[in-house]
């Protein structure tokens, strides 16, 4: 059987089931609903920051924006949500496209350049002065199309989406090329491969999922505010849980978020005042001591890991 | 027809500046298809700019490179080797973290090869790569690093090929091994630009070279005639590579 079949049946199957089925027996939907986002939010940055290296700070813009684009259409235009979700996505797209030029800068300067892009976009929509567009800090109220369930599998939809874009990435050609083009520009280029076309794709199609997920997540919770949907901690988050797991494979970021996001709400819940504390240390452990994630424990004992 | 006009490869008076300094300063020369030309000179005479210019990396300052009939200068790098140009890094530059195979596989997939692509297995095999085909590029030592770099050159089927020091840190048994694999591709009608410091080696291989200084051209002819000129020994004499 091709690797891609095999990432297919025994990886995005299962994920896909067992979140389609956990609504039924487990009941803080809430919960599961956040995981689904964070699965497609680190499977994005996976997209960009593992295939290509960039570094995206400033991830949460594509959400937000996807966010407000679901919102603007549906308050104004009336549009059924799964529409304004697709326009969500757009939005993102669209943004991401208008940011291109930040793809010139390397390192940390790009990390902190999107940064810098995501916290003008919070302050743009959140301006009062576009009230009548975006409700400006006022945030907004889309009682029209409340609806968690369907919210809830579009996002498992979403997921399986972004997942299979990822097992695409493993298995062909393309997503060869885009880890060409992170380990060496110039022998990319020498390889044949048009180096800016691949990045700007890589960087659009992480957009188009954060944008996805944006639009799925204002659908699902129907009031929020600028700040919301603009929190920095949806970036951190995607990045730690896929750096966690591990970046440029299919199975890392699963595994950072179903781990780091599980801990999370453990800590979080049973005693919120030890959180920051123990979930710092975490981070500062895995960044010293697995740079390259829990699934380099198994890589380097010879194991392949998907 | 003159070999000049049967050329694939035509550079006219060309300069690179980096700042105010000349690394390349109005350079002329041609080669032909099968052709292998040697290019040599100090360190620092220009002789990877001219690389680095011809396949694309840089967009000369002056003057003119026509590849098999249209301009080429300035020209993005994927472009021309879709042209038919490609080249090895004088550091090799391979993709480190993928495996030997994978780096060639990129190569077969985005090199524009036309025809009947070259098989991975071949090029494995003649370039002494198939017992690390599975390991990360990185585990290779620089002499394999350069042996992969030729090897996804190669891949794209390049009508063109520059070879930058390839040869450096070759033992003599590797040495007259490489040096009939390149004499192998320039008898497939390949053209080939080969830098190097080792002068056996040229010697060898080459039809004719051009001898560099300060990025201008000395000297063009047989190495046998290059090293009686009096202007090519100054340039050398005392240099480390006067050997
Ligand atoms: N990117 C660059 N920026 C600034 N100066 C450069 C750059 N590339 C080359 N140079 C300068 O241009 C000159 C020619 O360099 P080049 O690398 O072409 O020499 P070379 O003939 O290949 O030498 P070597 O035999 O040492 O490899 C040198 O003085 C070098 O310092
Ligand atoms: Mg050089």
């Amino acid at each position: 059987m091709p690797n891609a079949s095999k990432h297919l049946l025994f990886i995005l199957a299962p994920l896909v089931v067992v979140f389609a089925l956990l609504p039924g027996v487990y009941q803080n939907h809430l919960l599961l609903f956040n995981f689904v986002i964070f699965l497609i939010l680190a499977q994005g940055v996976n997209i960009i920051y593992g295939f290509t290296g960039y570094l995206p700070f400033g991830y949460v813009g594509f959400f937000g924006a996807g966010a407000y684009g679901f919102a603007i259409m549906v308050m104004h235009l009336q549009t059924p949500a799964p529409l304004a979700v697709l326009v969500g996505g757009v939005v993102a797209v669209a943004l991401g496209l208008l940011l291109t030029p930040l793809l010139r800068l390397s390192g940390a300067y790009f990390a902190i350049a999107n940064l810098a892009a995501s916290l003008a976009v919070l302050h743009f929509v959140a301006n009062p002065a576009l009230e009548g567009i975006t409700k400006g800090p006022y945030g907004v109220s889309l009682t029209g199309t409340f609806n968690p369930t369907h919210a809830y599998y579009a996002a498992v939809v979403v997921m399986a989406l972004t997942v299979g874009a990822v097992i695409y990435l493993k298995n062909s050609p393309f997503g060869l090329a885009l880890q060409a083009v992170r380990e060496d520009a110039v022998s990319a280029s020498m390889a044949g491969v048009n180096i800016i076309k691949m990045r700007v794709i890589a960087w659009l199609a992480s957009a188009l999922v954060a944008g996805l997920a944006g639009g799925i997540y204002a659908w699902y919770v129907s009031v929020f505010y600028p700040d919301n949907v603009f929190s920095g901690e949806f970036s951190i988050f995607a990045i730690v849980f896929a750096l966690f797991g591990g970046v440029a494979t299919i199975t890392g970021p699963i595994v950072g978020v179903l781990i780091l996001y599980g801990i999370y709400n453990l800590i979080g819940f049973t005693t919120p005042q030890y959180f920051q504390l123990i979930y710092g240390l975490l981070i500062m452990g895995l960044v010293l001591f697995l740079p390259a994630g829990l699934v380099s424990l198994a890589t380097r004992r010879g194991w392949h890991v998907p | 027809m003159s070999p000049e006009q049967n050329s694939i490869l035509k550079v006219s008076k060309l300069v690179k500046r980096f700042g105010g300094f000349h690394a390349l300063d109005g350079l002329s020369f041609h080669v032909v298809p099968g052709e292998i030309l040697g290019l040599v000179g100090p360190n620092g005479s220009g002789k990877t700019t001219a690389i680095n210019v011809i396949s694309g990396l840089y967009a000369p300052d002056g003057g003119e490179v026509v590849f098999d009939g249209a301009s080429s200068g300035g020209v993005a790098s994927h472009k021309l080797v879709h042209r038919g140009i490609n080249r090895t890094f004088q550091v090799p530059k391979p993709f480190l973290s993928l495996t030997v195979r994978e780096n060639i596989q990129v190569a077969l997939a985005y090199g524009g090869a036309t025809g009947t692509p070259p098989s991975i297995a071949e090029l494995l095999e003649d370039f002494r790569l198939k017992e690390v085909a599975d390991r990360p590029a990185a585990d290779l030592n620089s002499a394999q690093q350069k042996m992969l770099d030729l090897t996804r050159a190669l891949a794209t089927r390049p009508r063109l090929l520059l070879l930058d020091e390839l040869a450096a840190g070759l033992n003599p048994a590797e040495l007259d091994w490489i040096a009939g694999r390149i004499k192998a591709l320039a008898a497939t009608g390949m053209a080939i630009i080969v830098v190097e410091h080792l002068m056996g080696f040229i010697e060898q291989i080459t039809d004719r070279v051009i001898v560099l200084n300060a990025g201008k051209e000395i000297f063009e002819g047989t190495l046998a005639t290059a090293v009686r000129e009096p202007q090519v020994i100054e340039v050398f004499l005392g240099g480390e590579h006067a050997h």
